[in-house]
This record gives C-alpha cells, structure tokens and sequence, in this order.
C-alpha cells in the first residue's frame, strides 16, 4: 500500500498559495473517435504558471485529452470535438472548428513521450520553430538557440557540439533538446506527454527539476502515469478515469484528502 | 477426464524422453547444410554476372580498347563501326526519360501517400500503380506509338523516347516514393505539426529530406531498367543506322527534342543480327559498355543513398 503522505513530503514543488489566472478552462468537453466516445463532459481549469498534472490508469483518456489542448488529432481522420476549451486571456475556443489548429500549435507547445529530435544538428532542431515563423536573422537565431538550451539544461553539455546530429545525445539529453526546441518559441502553454517514461531514473529527476523551473515561464499540463512524479512536481492534479474526469484539485489535497472513493483507491494502489 | 489425464501423462513422458543433446546437434546440422546451400546460390547468381561481363569484355575487347569506337558512326565495315550516335542517344534519352519520372513520378507518389484519402478508391488506385510495373514493356511501347508518335505528333524522336522510358519508370518511382515517405515515424510529423508548422512545411523540410536516399534507389533500379529497353523504343520507331548526333541542348533545344536517335541496345540488336562475325566484336563491345553505364547509376544511388544517411541518421 502507498503511503500519499509520503509521496508529498519528497516534494520539489511549494505549493503556491493565492489566488492566481486561470489560463485555459475546459467546459463541457466531449471527444470522439469515429463512433467512439473517448471523453466525456469533461470541465477543469488550467492555472497560469503552474504545474497541472492529469494522473488515470491507461486507456482512461489522459493523453487524449492532452493531445486535444494543441488539436494534434486534427491530423487524423475520424476525430471529432464537441463543447470549449477556452484559452485566456482572449477567450479563443481552441475547439472550435472555426479555429485554426496552426494558430493554437503555435501559442501551445509539446513534449512528446518518447524523444522525438529531427535528424539534424542540435542547432537546427531548437532553431527550427523560429525559421518557421519567418526569424532569419543569424544573430538572433544563435542568441535565442543558446537560451533556450540553457533553459532546457542542456547548454553546458552541447555547447561545443551544436553542429553534431541529434541522435548522438543520450535518450535524457534528446528529451530535454525537444524541450528546448519548444521553448525557445516562448508558448504560452506547454503540454507533456510522459515525458520521462522512456528514460532512466537520472534523466527523469533532471526533467523533473526542469518543469518545476519552467514553470515561472510557461503555464505546463503534464500527463504522467507516474502518482509519484505527479505528487512531486504538480500543483493542481486532475484524476481521470474511463474518459471521465473524477476529481480536480490541489495536489495536496488529491494525495491526502480525495473526496471521492475512486480517488483514494487509485492513489493508494488499489488498482490501477 | 480420464482421458486427458493419460494425454497429459503420455505428454509428460514424451517431455522427459526428449533428447536435448540430440536436438541441438540435429539444429546445427541443419543450420550449417542451409549456410552452404545460401553460400552456393550467392556464389552461383554472381557468377553468372561476372562471366557474362567477362565475355563480353573478352569478345569485344579489340573494340573497347579502340578510341575510335566511341567517336565514329555506324558503318557498313565492322571495323569502322561506332556508338557515337548510340551513346549519346542513350545519354539524352535516359536524361529525358529521368525528367519525366521525376516530375510526374515524385508528385504522385507524394500526393498518394500524404494528401489523398485512404478509403477504397487510393488502394484501387495504389493496386493498379503496382500492377503497372508488372506490364511488359512492348505495350508502352504500343501506348507511346498510338498517343505520342501518332495523336501528339511527337514523331519518332528523342522526346516520344524519353516520354516512353519516363512511364515505364513511372510505377517504380511512384511506389518507391510511397514506401519512403512511408517509412518515416509518425513522431518525427509531430514534432513538425506540434512547433507549428504547416503541412507544406512538414513536408518539405522534414518528411521529403529524409526519405530522398529511398527515393533516390528507386529511380536509379528503375533508370537501370530502362536504360535497357529495347523492345518498346523500336515500337515507337528509333533506327538502327543514325550517323549524325542530335543538335546539342544548349544550340537547339527543340530540335534535340525532335531530332531521331537511336540507343545503344537497338545498336547492339542491329549488330548481332547480322552475319558477319565483327559485327558480333562490336556487338560484345557495346553491350560491355552499356553494362559498365548500368553499374555506373547503380554506383550514383549508392553514393547518394550514402550521403543522404550521413546527413540525416537516426
């Protein structure tokens, strides 16, 4: 049995307390592959600057929902949304069919599961998101390559090998390159999809620290399989289970007092 | 019940009785016997290339080594006899046939495989792409009589060639850039689309840079093929006996277009047809040399196909 409480006290994050923005906030949101319903009514916000973790045994929906806030199933055929995901502070419904999903990547970035680096040099991947919006300016290119990779911890270890492909960097040091390059386009919203599941102990703790660093940049929604990741590094926490949302709430009070039983259950390794 | 009981103690039985050592050595055995069957077959196929190339280099060596051979026109003497209008027949009409592989053959492949559907009619359409390769070439060869020497007035030129070899090339080149493109991982576009670039975008400074090598082999195995094809250039009419070259690009682009050619398979058919047993040295000749060209764009892929995965290895 899981001790909650425990998992708390190795915590990375201080919970900060106030009152703060909510940043997106979704209302009423359904999700359907094809015939399938895959999410169902779900309504949550996001708050501005802080660490939102989505925790949920597989197939609850998590990842679906992530991959819904930057419309990456718009590239696929068959997948239908209905109700709001509103992004503030103007208000655009990043659903809306009306809404270019171009528009929404470009305000929302994301890390993927597994590293996933364009065969090119290490410059080339973290310039990338700037060449594509029009940024050609050699100097300006160089200067923002550097700080998003000594955002992204990793400037120290590739600075002397900029030019060198990015599969010749460890499977810790490729993620953290996806993270650079998505920010150094400086997104509002940054979405993680298991960040750490392919990586070694090591590589997930330097992650780790990294997205509770961002966090005073970048508004950050994280969907980890991981309760103990989600305790350490999250603010608020959203349990999902069978494409529905059960609980939302401050992580302290998800790991420690949970108000519905399911909660507890999942958090406590009943099932899972 | 009962039954299955006795199964399952006959196959207990059988477990124990069973004889590891014996197995093993009975496993290698076979191992080694299929390792020296593979070996021989290798073994075998080369062979047959090198002796065939062996031949004809040793038939046709008196001409190979003979600078002359290159720069003098077919002749009624044998020893006169050259593949001057062939070769450089050859050299225009393969660089046309290219062209139009590459212009028509490279976009449908793209537009197949990443903006059309995927519903019933793109795989009617992609079977019939595949079933396009297996058709002989003589029918191109019909084809381009009917549609560009007779309907477009193309005549029989190097143009009506290269159109012709361009659409045997074409179902290669088509599906070889279906399955490159195909073969990228789906993580690589979301990394592109999820930094906000545009399908335009992710095409062509991902997807396409990546995939070229593949790209690039298909159209070579293709060009190889082509390059050899006798059948239907003589359907669409290319002579044998040419002794004057087509006006160079750069002076007359049409007229090189529209001027008629030859090739260096219709030379060496024209050759080996007659009596005369020089006609046949010059025959060897050529055919050494059209092998040693084939080699040549084989060796061109590999070196691109080299040079692409250095540049962008995963």
């Amino acid at each position: 049995m899981v001790n909650p409480a425990k998992m708390l006290e190795e915590r990375k994050v201080e919970q900060q307390s106030g009152t703060t923005k909510v940043k997106i906030e979704v209302k009423n949101f359904n999700f359907y592959y094809g015939n399938y319903h895959a999410l169902k009514d779900i309504n949550f916000p996001i708050y501005d600057k802080r660490v939102t973790a989505i925790i949920g045994p597989s197939g609850c929906g998590k990842t679906t929902l992530l991959r819904a806030f930057n419309r990456m199933h718009d590239l696929y055929p068959g997948a239908r949304y209905e109700g709001e995901i509103i992004m503030h502070p103007d208000g655009a419904n990043l659903v809306d069919r009306k809404t270019d999903p171009l528009k929404v990547r470009m305000r929302i970035g994301m890390v993927f599961q597994k590293p996933n680096p364009f065969p090119k040099s290490v410059y080339e991947n973290v310039a990338y998101g700037l060449k594509i919006r029009g940024i050609k300016n050699k100097r300006f290119l160089d200067e923002a390559v550097e700080r998003a990779l000594k955002g992204a911890a990793l400037w120290e270890e590739v600075k002397d090998r900029l030019n060198a492909n990015a599969y010749s960097l460890s499977g810790g040091q490729q993620q953290r390159l996806c993270i650079a390059r998505a920010i150094a386009v400086e997104p509002e919203v940054l979405l993680f999809d298991e960040p750490t599941s392919a990586l070694d102990p090591i590589s997930t703790a330097k992650i780790e620290d990294l997205i509770v660093e961002l966090k005073q940049r970048v508004t950050i929604v994280i969907v980890t399989h991981n309760m103990q990741q989600a305790a350490r590094i999250s603010d608020y926490t959203a349990f999902m289970y069978l494409g529905e949302l059960v609980e939302f709430g401050p992580t302290e009070k998800i790991f420690t007092k949970p108000e519905k039983k399911l909660t507890e259950d999942y958090i406590t390794g009943r099932f899972g | 019940m009962e039954q299955k009981l006795s199964l399952r103690k006959e196959a207990d039985a059988k477990l124990k009785e069973f004889d590891i050592e014996a197995y093993t050595i009975g496993v290698k055995r076979r191992d080694k016997v299929f390792e020296i069957v593979g070996l021989l077959a290798t073994f075998l196929v080369l062979l047959f290339l090198f002796a065939i190339s062996v031949d004809l280099l040793i038939d046709g060596w008196v001409r190979i080594k003979d600078a002359k051979f290159y720069t003098s026109y077919p002749s009624r003497f044998p020893e006169e006899a050259g593949i001057l209008s062939s070769w450089v027949g050859t050299l225009y009409v393969m660089l046309g046939a290219i062209f139009w592989a590459v212009v028509l053959g490279i976009p449908a492949g793209i537009y197949l495989e990443e903006y059309g559907g995927k519903g019933r009619l793109a795989r009617i359409i992609e079977a019939n792409i595949s079933n396009l390769a297996a058709v002989p070439s003589i029918v191109y060869g019909l084809l381009a009589l009917g549609v560009f020497v007779y309907r477009f007035k193309f005549g029989e030129s190097v143009l009506t060639a290269g159109l012709t070899l361009g659409l045997l090339m074409l179902p290669v080149v088509v599906v070889a850039t279906r399955e490159s493109i195909r073969r990228i991982p789906r993580s690589i576009r979301e990394a592109a689309y999820a930094l906000g670039a545009t399908r335009w975008e992710t095409l062509f400074h991902h997807i396409l840079p990546y995939s070229l090598g593949g790209i690039f082999t298909g159209l070579i195995i293709a060009a190889s093929r082509a390059i050899g094809e006798t059948a239907p250039l003589i359907t669409v009419g290319a002579l044998t006996f040419i002794a004057f070259l087509p006006p160079p690009p750069w002076e007359d682009f049409l007229g090189m277009l529209m001027s008629p050619f030859t090739v260096l398979p219709i030379q060496m058919y024209n050759w080996v047809s007659r009596p005369q047993e020089a006609f046949h040295t010059n025959a060897a000749a050529a055919g050494f040399i059209l092998l040693v060209i084939a080699l040549l764009m084989n060796s061109v892929a590999f070196y691109l196909r080299y040079k692409v995965r250095r540049k962008y290895q995963w």
